[in-house]
């Protein structure tokens, strides 16, 4: 007697198929190949006049999803169809968010350009301008002069008060003012330009006041917090070994933050407090109440209204004339010049931690 | 014999230097809550008046003060909620995608793209809004209307413009999307290693690895982000001010050219022409967005202290 013994095929539960390794890729060219076919179609049969981009792109993501999730759910099982799935949609959540980036900054650029590059958008005020030509020295040397005025006051506070934080603070002083600050970064725009307003109209008795110095008291309100906590982080970077050895060669306290902290973190401390002008530089509504808006030259910080470039931005937009396209070319070149200040701004704040910061550690 | 010589016990000398360094120091701190507290007083002080005004001093035909602030207060709201339903979603996305998906040498430079839109100007937002997203999204708005009318939301007729609540929203989700997603990507990098290592050495494919790791410690971390991108929509003024066409009502509709205004966008619209009561009225609405914007702040920064507390991240 004899058994026969029949191969059984071998199969592991453990293992599943898996699909090619370059097939996501190939999936999402195929289903925008596809999409784009159907566009077409829709456009040779007459139903649409121009081949829709933005549709084929959005659809042929979305049937790659789909795509991908049936593909492997049917090679490699459920749960690396999810994987899978969720791997494409984080990455459109990304590419989702660039795409207004880039429309808002081709759209200035292009936009801004033509009345950016007349000879007398810098050299010249809106005074007795309708209509095109003029420009806006005005705002420029407003937004200067304002911004400038208020990382004057800003620093000395925001610093020290991030000093008293890490050097000197115990307790419940402390401990409510990193919490406020906290709170503090969160208040609105515009909120800060009501308190200036409110406190200026009672102190001089005028209710209709304007004039540059409020506009730097609001931006200073929104700046103290962001230097304050800037700041900080900064100066909690520094090695306590640094403050120890000063201590320990007999150094008084306030030279040796002076001499030995201050100087270890200043490139921190640089880098925020650029960062932090130009988040102020771009604010328009606290302007807009305190400082309120002119077509003429005003170098005096503390009489009559004043003119800032996001404030000019917003009337050339808001108060147009008859000669339209005039008034928004400049509302674009304006906003414009703003972006190019606070890019810049960034990029030398980035510059300067990335140059100068010290080397911690090894 | 000896003789035993009293010691004082050893003081350090009083410096004028360390006395007058640290004195400032406080001083500056305690400033700080001297000028959130003046922030409070002046406006509370000049908004007083607001508060026993007549009709004939609102604009439009709002009996009293909370009458006129209710549709206000509930436009800022709306949007800000709609801002948020677009945002987060996206936001946790794109922190994830920075913290877990793109190759580690890419995602500094991939971070820094997003804090680019944080230091757009308010103002080129609402001219982008204006310019470029609402005609984008008009014809969209239509076909909406068109197939998805029966549904209240999307009730018509749809705005010609493309100037709706809706529009504003989007353009509030893109600004709020860098605070939301720097703050998300920061506590989804502070998931302790040991877990996601444990979890994809027990089989789990990445996702189940973020599912049951990451998310779950970030959890915290994402509503306190969202709670400070909220305080943000609340008070943006500019975008809004210029890509709505207000009527301060309160409605629901998202499409229509009837749109319910934020209490920072009428500020901005009417106070370079306000006189008189009008001026403290708009004070006093400022007032009530003060009041929201830190009551939702303290709240969000509540939560990220209590779980700085025990887990060392922040």
């Amino acid at each position: 007697m004899s058994t026969t013994t029949v191969a059984v095929p071998l199969t592991n539960s453990l293992t599943a198929g898996k699909l090619p390794r370059h097939s996501g890729p190939v999936v999402l060219l195929v289903s925008w190949l596809v999409t784009a076919a159907v566009f077409l179609i829709v456009q040779l049969s007459g139903a649409s006049t121009s081949f829709n981009v933005a549709g084929t792109l959005f659809f042929g993501t979305v049937l790659y999803c789909i795509a991908i999730y049936l593909l492997s759910f049917f090679v490699e099982g459920v749960r690396k169809a999810k994987d899978r799935l969720v791997t494409a949609l984080v990455t459109a959540a990304f590419v989702i968010a660039l795409l207004p980036l880039i429309s808002l900054v081709a759209t200035t650029v292009i936009s801004g350009l033509p009345a950016f590059l007349t000879p007398t958008f810098f050299t010249s005020s809106q005074r007795n301008v309708v209509g095109p030509g003029g420009g806006a020295l005005h705002a420029v040397i407003g937004t200067l002069l304002i911004t400038g005025l208020a990382t004057l006051i800003s620093v000395p506070i925001g610093l020290l008060s991030a000093i008293y934080l890490t050097e000197y603070g115990r307790g419940r002083l402390a401990r409510a003012i990193t919490f406020f600050v906290d709170v503090m970064t969160g208040i609105p725009s515009i909120v800060a330009g009501l308190f200036a307003f409110a406190l200026f109209s009672l102190l001089f008795n005028d209710p209709g006041i304007r004039f540059g110095f409020g506009g730097a008291i609001a931006l200073s309100v929104l700046m103290i917090p962001v230097v304050v906590r800037s700041s900080e982080e900064m100066l909690k970077l520094v090695p306590n070994e640094l403050r120890e050895a000063a201590y320990a060669l007999g150094v008084p306290k306030w030279l040796t933050i002076l001499k030995v902290v201050l100087p270890t973190s200043l490139a921190g401390i640089v880098t925020g407090i650029m960062i932090s002008i130009s988040r102020v530089i771009g604010e328009t509504a606290p302007l807009l109440i305190i400082s309120g808006f002119t077509a003429s030259m005003n170098y005096d910080l503390f009489n009559e209204r004043m003119m800032t470039l996001p404030v000019f931005v917003y009337t050339q937009y808001a108060n147009q004339g008859t000669d339209t396209q005039a008034y928004l070319d400049r509302a674009w070149a304006g906003a414009l010049t703003l972006i190019l200040i606070v890019m810049v701004l960034n990029a030398l704040a980035r510059l300067i931690a990335k140059l100068f910061s010290p080397k911690l550690g090894r | 014999m000896t003789t035993i010589v009293a010691r004082d016990t050893i003081r350090a000398p009083q410096r004028a230097g360390d006395r007058i360094f640290s004195t400032a120091t406080v001083v500056a701190g305690s400033l700080i809550l001297a000028v959130l507290a003046a922030v409070a007083a002046f406006l509370l002080v000049q908004s007083l008046p607001a508060f026993v005004a007549t009709p004939a001093d609102f604009k439009g035909d709002a009996a009293n003060f909370w009458a006129y602030v209710w549709p206000l207060a509930f436009g800022t709201l709306w949007s800000a909620l709609l801002a948020l339903l677009i945002a987060i979603p996206l936001a946790i996305g794109i922190a994830l995608f920075i913290s877990h998906y793109a190759p580690r040498k890419l995602a500094q430079g991939l971070g820094y793209i997003i804090d680019l839109l944080a230091a757009v100007p308010s103002v080129v937002f609402g001219l982008w809004g204006i310019g470029v997203l609402a005609p984008l999204l008009q014809p969209f708005y239509t076909s909406l209307v068109e197939w998805f009318g029966w549904i209240p939301l999307f009730a018509g007729p749809v705005s010609g413009t493309g100037r709706t609540i809706l529009t504003v929203s989007i353009v509030l989700a893109v600004m709020v999307l860098p605070i939301i997603t720097a703050i998300c990507r920061e506590i989804f990098l502070q998931t302790p290693v040991l877990y996601e290592e444990a979890s994809l050495a027990l089989g789990a494919t990445r996702w189940e690895m973020i599912a049951m790791a990451v998310l779950p410690f970030g959890r915290s971390g994402i509503i306190s982000a969202s709670m400070l991108g909220l305080g943000r929509a609340l008070g943006e003024t500019m975008a809004v001010a210029m890509v709505l066409s207000p009527s301060p009502q309160v409605i629901f509709a998202l499409l229509t050219s009837q749109n319910p205004t934020t209490i920072a966008a009428n500020i901005a619209l009417n106070f370079p022409e306000a006189h008189g009561t009008g001026v403290n009225i708009l004070l006093a609405t400022g007032l009530v967005l003060f009041v929201i914007t830190l009551a939702v702040n303290m709240v969000a920064r509540v939560i990220i202290n209590r779980r700085k507390a025990f887990s060392g991240a922040n």
